[in-house]
């Protein structure tokens, strides 16, 4: 163990970050102001998880910490090892077994189970925010439900590309009553933030504000009648373990054109191929 | 000039009421004891210098100053006991608002047809093609070619983003218009063509207006009655023709016969 108090923060703070939780909980999709304080660690790598984590974390908790869906980025190993230094708590790189999940800008592909809470990284908690800058014009609109200028972006996509091309940070309508910034996760991930038995925490550091989805909370993706949202992904299959239902990320091999397409979720391929699966590039674990 | 012609009065209630209206600035007034009843289809004009306290006015009517004193009633609501949401709402389906600066009223970053689609999508709009085509009819309303649909108002000219806004304004069908200086800053021949589009809306949809000028050839054209204002107070009103001319009131006489003759 260390001299750090339990999971980094004093307890008054760890107190205050709860209230705003709670609160967060209690009004899904409502942004929360909260003190955030100093992280050792600079704003835009995940000050506000990592607030929220510290908060939601007991000594009983497994921890698991991803950054674009990977284990083993700098962001999430850092984090990760923050956490058992200051912490002590176990940690762990799969899905099922973690209590809590700190992530940016993903979901994980294995769906997650009641008792587990998600903890997202976000930068920027306003979806009106590059609509209307005014900040106190913004929470307006929220009180008074004026989300007329969300469409307006998303007709602006229609006009210009022919289709909804914002592809991530894709706004979404939280139980009918707040439009909520899902953080920059793929809009592939959307549908899974709708009905999911896990608690869903959202920390803004910078920004200072704390929202959530409680379990089985309805969310759903903004669009048109006539241009449906469309949860999209790359087309192809995972050349390491053959998913054709998973994210994917594009890896450049050479400099001659080749490339790769893997899961972005690294947990979800690495099980998938020690059950056997095997892409197009990879290798039969099992054989190894 | 046949005002009375064009007046097209269809109701004998007042489609908004002002009374007693004082909107002070610490120990200053904005605009002191104004009242008039405005009825459905009809003009009113409000003229005076600068600082003579009628864009004051027009802010307090429109929502976005709240008024010290007096009261304002809106086809038979009390708008200054009404809650923001409703008046919020009022705002953005039965009135409209026209800045003297498109840069003020319309959204830059966003193309001509979200402009124009904006209001729509607010009161609830979610076909985009049915967006697209109401917006194309209003920019055809204004003169503005169906291919600049996609164009940002940055790319328009000044008497191109001004219909730009008005067509942003008048697309929910609103009933009552507020415009503050829609002319300004526009040379004549364009103003000429604004003036011109603006009177064939105004008669066509039988909208109620407040417009706010320091130009009396604009009331002229447009405005059934005139108020005149001056120190924040109103020193004259009554019908267009009537007050240009035959003005009683000193400041009106002065006024009027400051107005260069070409």
């Amino acid at each position: 163990m260390s001299d750090y108090n339990f999971a980094y923060l004093d307890e008054q703070t760890k107190r205050m970050i709860r209230r705003a939780i709670l609160k967060g909980v209690a009004v899904p999709g409502y942004q929360v102001p909260f003190a955030s304080r100093e992280m050792p660690m600079p704003y835009g790598w995940g000050t506000g998880g990592v607030q929220v984590t510290a908060a939601c974390l007991t000594p009983e908790d497994r921890l698991k910490v991803i950054d674009q869906g990977a284990d083993d980025t700098t962001n999430a190993v850092s984090i990760r090892k923050f956490f058992q230094r200051t912490a002590g708590v176990a940690v762990t790189e799969r899905t099922t077994e973690a209590t809590v999940i700190q992530t940016r800008h993903r979901i994980p592909e294995q769906p997650l189970t009641e008792g587990q809470i998600l903890v997202y990284q976000v930068p920027i908690p306003e979806p009106l925010r590059f609509l209307e800058p005014r900040e106190t014009e913004t929470r307006k609109m929220h009180e008074l439900e004026e989300y007329g200028l969300m469409h307006v972006k998303l007709y602006e996509d229609i006009a210009r590309h022919g289709q909804i091309a914002t592809s991530y940070a894709y706004p979404v309508m939280v139980e009918g009553r707040y439009v909520m910034d899902p953080s920059p996760i793929p809009k592939f991930d959307n549908p899974k933030l709708s009905d999911n038995p896990a608690i869903q925490l959202f920390g803004a550091g910078r920004e200072q504000r704390i929202y959530a989805v409680p379990p089985y909370t309805q969310v759903v993706s903004l669009d048109f009648e006539d241009h449906p949202f469309v949860a999209s992904k790359a087309d192809h299959d995972c050349d390491l373990c053959g998913a054709a239902d998973s994210y994917l990320d594009e890896v450049i091999t050479d400099d001659r054109g080749g490339r790769m397409f893997v899961c972005s979720d690294t947990d979800y391929c690495a099980s998938r191929r020690a059950e056997g699966h095997v892409g197009r590039l990879g290798t039969d674990e099992r054989a190894a | 000039m046949g005002m009375m012609e064009r007046v097209a009065v269809t109701s004998d209630q007042p489609l908004l009421r002002v009374e007693g209206l004082t909107k002070r600035y610490g120990s200053r007034i904005g605009c002191a004891d104004v009242g008039f009843d405005l009825y459905p289809g009809e003009v009113l004009g409000i003229v005076g210098e600068s600082g003579s306290g009628k864009s004051t006015l027009l802010s307090c009517l429109a929502g976005h100053l709240r008024p010290d004193e007096g009261a304002i009633t809106y086809d038979r609501r009390d708008v200054l006991a009404m809650a923001e949401t409703e008046r919020r709402r009022l705002s953005r389906t039965e009135w409209a608002y026209v800045h003297q600066n498109p840069r003020d009223g319309l959204r830059m970053g966003v193309s001509a047809g979200g402009n124009v689609g904006e209001r729509l999508m607010a009161v609830g709009a979610r076909h985009y093609g049915g967006i697209r085509e109401q917006a194309q009819d209003w920019l055809g309303r204004v003169e503005i070619a169906a291919d600049r649909i996609d164009d940002r108002p940055a790319q328009f000219s000044g008497g191109m983003q001004q219909r730009l806004q008005i067509a942003r304004n008048l697309v929910t069908g609103p009933r009552l218009v507020f415009m503050d200086e829609p002319t300004g800053g526009l040379d004549v021949s364009v103003q000429a063509r604004l003036l011109d589009l603006l009177r064939g809306l105004v008669r066509d949809l039988g909208l109620s207006v407040i417009i706010v000028t320091h130009d009396l050839a604009v009331v002229r054209l447009l405005a059934h009655r005139l108020m005149v204002m001056k120190g924040g107070r109103v020193v004259e009103q009554g019908l267009t023709d009537q007050v240009l001319d035959d003005p009683q009131h000193a400041y009106t006489q002065i006024l009027v016969s400051s107005v260069l003759q070409v």
